[in-house]
């Protein structure tokens, strides 16, 4: 029998109902792969102990036959979803032993499905960041290494716990949240897939705010199927969002298979910005030969505000930032540091409790919100925001989906990048244009770089049609066969 | 455009964090890069074109104005840094 940490999700739950092996077999098969792996971080806080109540309890509704969407398939949650009862700090010391009173609808929806947690998965403090580099819970490490060093490489970010735990076979699947880039630059870092759907498919009701017009819930996964059953379970509507779109979610499993043929594939000239690494372009030209060779029709097309994206979410996501974390003020929840009085008790704990690049997001934030600088920053940006997405509105109206490379680079080493904050932001140039439109996005793994390391491209959607995107997803895995794995998994597999 | 150190202060007060002197050298470049880069923005003509609330158009949904949730002031004070008698606790505001 193939090591179970090596299935996919489709395969263990075909397995699991043939009875091959047991929910809780799979679960300590996982626990054990990832008491072997801890020195990658993946995770906050472990949770076996509720993993293996969840197998068990799936193994009883496999007995009798009542077996659900996901039952007894483990998967790490990002520490950005509120788990009742169990600790949930966003990678933040300011909400160290927080323990919600309640449960977020998306892992409500996963474990209603049958989803086993083993942990609640490590990301960049409060989703900022895109290198895993600013958790209050230390940096997450790329179960990938580079030929060239050994340096240990960073997962991307901010949901890189999730991505390096689905990359090293100790997780299934993952919970991952995209604002800016979030899901799918680390599904490209990490060699495997992650789908950010359209904004308002799934419910933000319980996972810590960032930024609350871009903030969205999505999987990873090892294949765009298993990405597929996910999200499954993961979307539909939820009345305690008013953002929850109440629109069908159709069952993206009985189309996946469709391929190409016949579908528009739009080739953005934008997004071939001076100085991309030729690596990356090569790549770009691969996956449209692979959906060319597959029966799609490319087509060209331009998106000419793409290169104010950035500058236009470096507005809007620190000013959403700046309004949602001022509930951090140490009187109903978190840490408190006591001061001489209110004011100094807020700024005393807000200063303890937040990390750097948290406090520079509320920081610029702050600013373009505040009097004198609301019109020529804020609602410039606005203005500008409704520009890109009006520029994938009518690109859309020649293609189908837009297919570009996911990042800029394969992952990098820590320490570099981290020259200033607007090098590191760059990370999510070719992410973000579709955040700031609140298109569907997903990062497929294509190939290695000469270098070893894991490469991805993006292909974007219509608005709720992500079951496109599986399509055209699935063709590109079934041409790339991008079977490598990461040498930690490889070690596991011999 | 560049933020000053005493901008850096006020921003901070106003965000309600403490910030030490060494910190307000370091941040004033750090967000002056950042705003240069924002500054960009000025490059586009905007004229006539209405902010962007939402990616969605939607309408937001309304429902009848009453309570649905409450009575459960031991699970709202679970996480309170201090509390007594169902009430957080605070350092004094009023003299």
């Amino acid at each position: 029998m193939k090591n179970l940490t090596s299935l996919t999700i489709k395969e263990a739950l075909a397995g699991l109902k043939k009875k091959d092996f047991s929910a809780v077999d799979l679960t300590e098969a996982h626990i054990k792969a990832t008491e072997a792996a801890r020195h990658l971080n993946c995770y906050i806080l472990e949770t076996f102990d509720i993993a293996r109540k969840q197998a068990a309890a799936s193994d009883a509704r496999y007995a009798k036959g009542e077996a659900r969407l996901l039952d007894g398939i483990p998967i790490a949650m990002k520490d950005l979803f509120c788990t009742e009862g169990v600790q949930t700090t966003a990678a933040s010391n300011i909400l160290k032993g927080f323990k919600p009173p309640y449960e977020s609808t998306v892992s409500g929806n996963m474990f209603r499905d049958g989803a086993v947690m083993l942990g609640k998965a490590n990301l960049d403090e409060f989703a900022m960041g895109s290198a895993n580099i600013t958790s209050a819970y230390g940096n997450v490490i790329n179960p990938w290494k580079r030929k060239s060093d050994d340096k240990p490489l960073v997962p991307g970010g901010s949901s890189g716990g999730s991505a390096a735990a689905v990359a090293a076979r100790i997780a299934m699947g993952a919970t991952g949240t995209d604002t800016g880039g979030s899901i799918r630059q680390p599904a490209s870092f990490c060699g495997i897939s992650g789908i950010k759907p359209t904004y308002g498919r799934c419910s933000r009701f319980g996972i810590v705010a960032f930024a609350s017009s871009l903030d969205q819930a999505g999987p990873f996964a090892r294949s765009a199927e298993d990405c597929a059953l996910l999200l499954q379970s993961m979307a539909g509507y939820d009345s305690k969002d008013s953002t929850s779109v109440n629109c069908p979610v159709p069952d993206y499993a009985s189309t996946i298979a469709q391929g190409v043929k016949g579908l528009k594939v739009g080739v953005p000239k934008e997004y071939r910005i001076d100085g991309t690494n030729p690596e990356i372009l090569k790549l770009w030209e691969r996956g449209v030969e692979m959906l060319k060779d597959a029966g799609a029709e490319i087509v060209d097309v331009s998106l000419p505000y793409t290169k104010y994206a950035l500058q236009t979410y470096y507005v809007i996501a620190p000013a959403e930032c700046s309004s949602n974390l001022a509930r951090y003020d140490g009187v109903r929840f978190g840490q408190r540091v006591e001061g001489d009085n209110l004011i100094d008790t807020y700024e005393k704990t807000r200063a303890a409790g937040f990390g750097k690049e948290v406090k520079r997001r509320i920081l610029i934030g702050t600013y373009v919100l505040s009097a004198g600088y609301y019109d020529a920053y804020y609602n410039k940006a606005r203005r500008v925001r409704k520009l890109i997405w009006q520029d994938f509105i009518e690109a859309y109206k020649k293609c189908d989906l837009l297919l570009t490379p996911t990042a800029p680079t394969a992952a990098f080493a820590i320490g570099e990048n981290m020259q200033d904050p607007v090098t590191m932001y760059l990370n999510d140039v070719f992410t973000i244009p579709a955040s700031m439109a609140g298109m569907p996005g997903m990062s497929v793994p294509v190939g290695l770089s000469a270098d070893g390391l894991p490469l991805g491209l993006q292909l974007l959607g219509k608005p709720f049609d992500e079951a496109t995107i599986f399509r055209a997803a699935q063709a590109i895995e079934k041409a790339a066969n991008f079977t490598a794995l990461p040498q930690l998994a490889q070690a596991r597999a011999a | 455009m560049s933020i000053d150190k005493n901008t850096v202060k006020k921003v901070a007060r106003l965000a309600r964090i403490r910030i030490s002197d060494d910190e307000v050298d370091v941040l004033s470049g750090e967000l002056s890069k950042i705003l240069a880069m924002i500054g960009q923005l000025n490059e586009v003509k905007t004229d006539g074109v209405e902010p962007m609330t939402s990616v969605i158009e939607m309408q937001m949904p309304e429902r009848e104005d009453k309570v649905t949730d409450g009575g459960i002031p031991e699970k709202i004070l679970a996480n309170a840094p201090e509390q007594t008698a169902g009430f957080f606790v605070v350092p004094k505001v009023v003299e």
